[in-house]
């Protein structure tokens, strides 16, 4: 069953296109790549599929449902979450704070709730945290708790954001370069972190990656996208291989 | 028994501190200038501590508090002198005295309510704006709401509106104890308890996370559109209510009360305690009434000592009073 298909998504800019007649299914559980050179749009794709943007022409449709014209909030909501390329956590919330906050979509309680403290907000509200701590646990994060995201090294900043992802409950997890600024054993603890979440959470992962010895262990999928297109798709083996992907890496000779 | 004392010790020592001040003014240990004094603390910690919220917690800059006081200001005497004080223009009071006591509250909330209507006119812009075009927005609204009364003869216009007072005298009639002081300290709390409770909720926590990066807030599920209505309805009803009780303390207002200098003089609390710490509103608020009155001998010099002293402080102190902390970050006891 494919969990996200997108049709003829066309993205334009004035008269820039950055993202031409892009198809793409993602079945329920595979764990599919999208590589490309700088500025070929892959992180576009991303910012349309969230609601960021909306799409010029082309359907989105996840687990069934048009997420065309929906705003971010209301997608997350229907369980797509993501990470950024450029960690985008609230600095000045504690960590537990950052994986509560984006629980907002499921509260269920409102203004009036939060301020007589009804019995439905108790609740909620211990529901939020449990959950919250039982993922910082399970991140093996659980000493942070209390830090502030600013003062935590990049590699475990990375993973309060895929926490803070993993916290909204998605069905669909989308990496930004998750790998980006990240040193080689922080790398390869980001990649066992991967295969690990699959397993553990039953959902469904797309990454964006720079970084080939992640995209080559965990992807079984990769498409490529040049200028806007797709110009490769299939497993990483025929990947490496292919002519028109070393070429829009490399340039010819 | 304990756990009820601790579950409910705020109320508590709120109640036992509003009973102290109350009995000293009935008695009138403190004068009559010292009360006043202190009513005015109480409506510039609604005004800061309300204004806190956008300015603080959201990091939205609205600079047109004191127009959101004056529609509060103007619906609740308004419809006080209409329904409890015979008028020139409203004609005789339409209910009796004891009626007054019983709906002011309700007529503050009204006023309080009318105010949160105009904050979602400022709060729709601000879906797209933000940072200083936001700012003069707010600033617009400000004038506009100044301008609409000046122009709207039958409640005086320019000239302001009177009245009050009759109503305050119509509250002592029935029983002859310092009735504003007391609303004044009821809504006082009630306000930093509305605001506690909503900063400290996971949902009220959504305006914090637009302040830190608006754009991750609305991916990661929070809805920002709303939340923004919510907090500027907060903000600005309470602010309304603020006027409800400021107009009363007062008897008379007139348009010119309700100008950018007020919308200044809150923002300045603001700054001073400590953007997003409602303890710091508090303090700020009460520091700077002093602050004032302690200032007034020296007359126009007041407003080159004040200023200067701001200037020092945004120099050696740019995160205010408290910075975003709260009093019981710094006590060592209760942190679970």
């Amino acid at each position: 069953m494919s969990l996200l298909q997108i049709h003829n998504l066309q993205q334009q800019f004035g008269g820039l296109t950055a993202v031409k007649n892009f198809s793409f299914d993602i079945q329920k559980g595979v764990l599919p790549g999208l590589i490309g050179p700088n500025g070929a749009g892959k992180t576009t794709i991303f910012n349309v599929i969230c609601g960021f943007y909306q799409p010029t022409s082309g359907s989105i449709v996840f687990d069934n449902k048009s997420i065309v014209g929906f705003r971010p909030h209301a997608i997350t909501a229907q369980g797509i979450a993501r990470t950024f390329q450029n960690i985008r956590l609230w600095s000045e919330m504690t960590v537990l704070e950052n994986l509560c906050v984006s629980q907002h979509a499921n509260l269920g309680y409102g203004l009036w709730d939060a301020i007589f403290k009804t019995s439905n907000y108790r609740h909620k509200e211990a529901q939020v945290k449990k959950t919250a701590l039982h993922l910082l646990e399970k991140l093996n994060i659980q000493s942070v708790a209390n830090e502030r995201p600013k003062s935590l090294p990049y590699g475990l900043q990375r993973r309060v954001e895929i926490g803070r992802a993993l916290a909204a409950q998605p069905k669909l997890l989308l990496l930004d370069e998750p790998a980006a600024g990240m040193n080689s054993s922080e790398v390869e603890q980001l990649i066992d972190l991967i295969q690990w979440i699959r397993k553990e959470f039953d959902i469904t992962i797309w990454l964006i990656e720079h970084d080939m010895r992640v995209v080559m262990s965990v992807c079984e999928r990769i498409i490529v996208l040049d200028f806007g297109e797709i110009i490769a798709d299939g497993t990483p083996e025929i990947i490496q291989n292919d002519p028109k992907v070393i070429k829009a890496y490399l340039g010819d000779n | 028994m304990i756990n009820l004392f601790h579950a409910y010790r705020y109320w508590i020592i709120y109640s036992i501190f509003s009973f102290i001040i109350v009995l000293s003014a009935h008695q009138e240990w403190v004068n009559a200038y010292i009360q006043l004094v202190m009513m005015f603390i109480g409506i510039n910690i609604i005004l800061s501590s309300s204004l806190n919220i956008i300015n603080g917690y959201m990091g939205e800059f609205s600079c047109g508090h004191a127009g959101f006081m004056a529609v509060g200001a103007y619906v609740t005497s308004i419809l006080n002198v209409w329904l409890f004080a015979s008028d020139r223009v409203f004609g005789p009071a339409v209910f009796s005295e004891i009626w007054a006591l019983i709906l002011f509250p309700v007529t503050l909330i009204i006023g309080g309510l009318a105010a949160a209507v105009v904050g979602i006119l400022v709060a729709i812009p601000s879906f797209k704006t933000r940072g200083d075009y936001l700012a003069i927005i707010t600033l617009a609204v400000n004038y506009i709401i100044k301008s609409a009364i000046e122009n709207i003869q039958s409640i005086g216009g320019a000239r302001g509106f009177m009245g009050m007072r009759k109503v305050v005298n119509a509250m002592s009639d029935v029983w002859d104890i310092p009735w504003m002081l007391i609303f004044i300290l009821i809504f006082t709390g009630l306000t930093v308890w509305i605001i506690w409770r909503f900063v400290s909720s996971t949902y009220g926590k959504g305006i914090i996370a637009i302040r830190e990066d608006e754009i991750s807030a609305e991916i990661m599920s929070v809805n920002t559109r709303q939340m923004k209505i919510t907090a500027f309805m907060l903000s600005s009803g309470l602010a309304g209510i603020a006027g409800g009780l400021f107009a009363h303390i007062l008897g008379y207002i007139n348009p010119g009360s309700f100008t950018i200098m007020k919308s200044t003089e809150v923002m300045v609390m603001v700054y001073l305690g400590g953007m997003g710490s409602l303890s710091g509103s508090v303090i700020s608020a009460v520091l700077f009434t002093i602050l004032l009155e302690l200032l007034r001998p020296l007359q126009v010099i007041k407003w080159i000592v004040i200023p200067l002293m701001l200037i020092l402080l945004m120099m050696f102190r740019p995160e205010g009073i408290m910075g975003n902390r709260e009093i019981r970050d710094f006590l060592p006891l209760k942190r679970k």
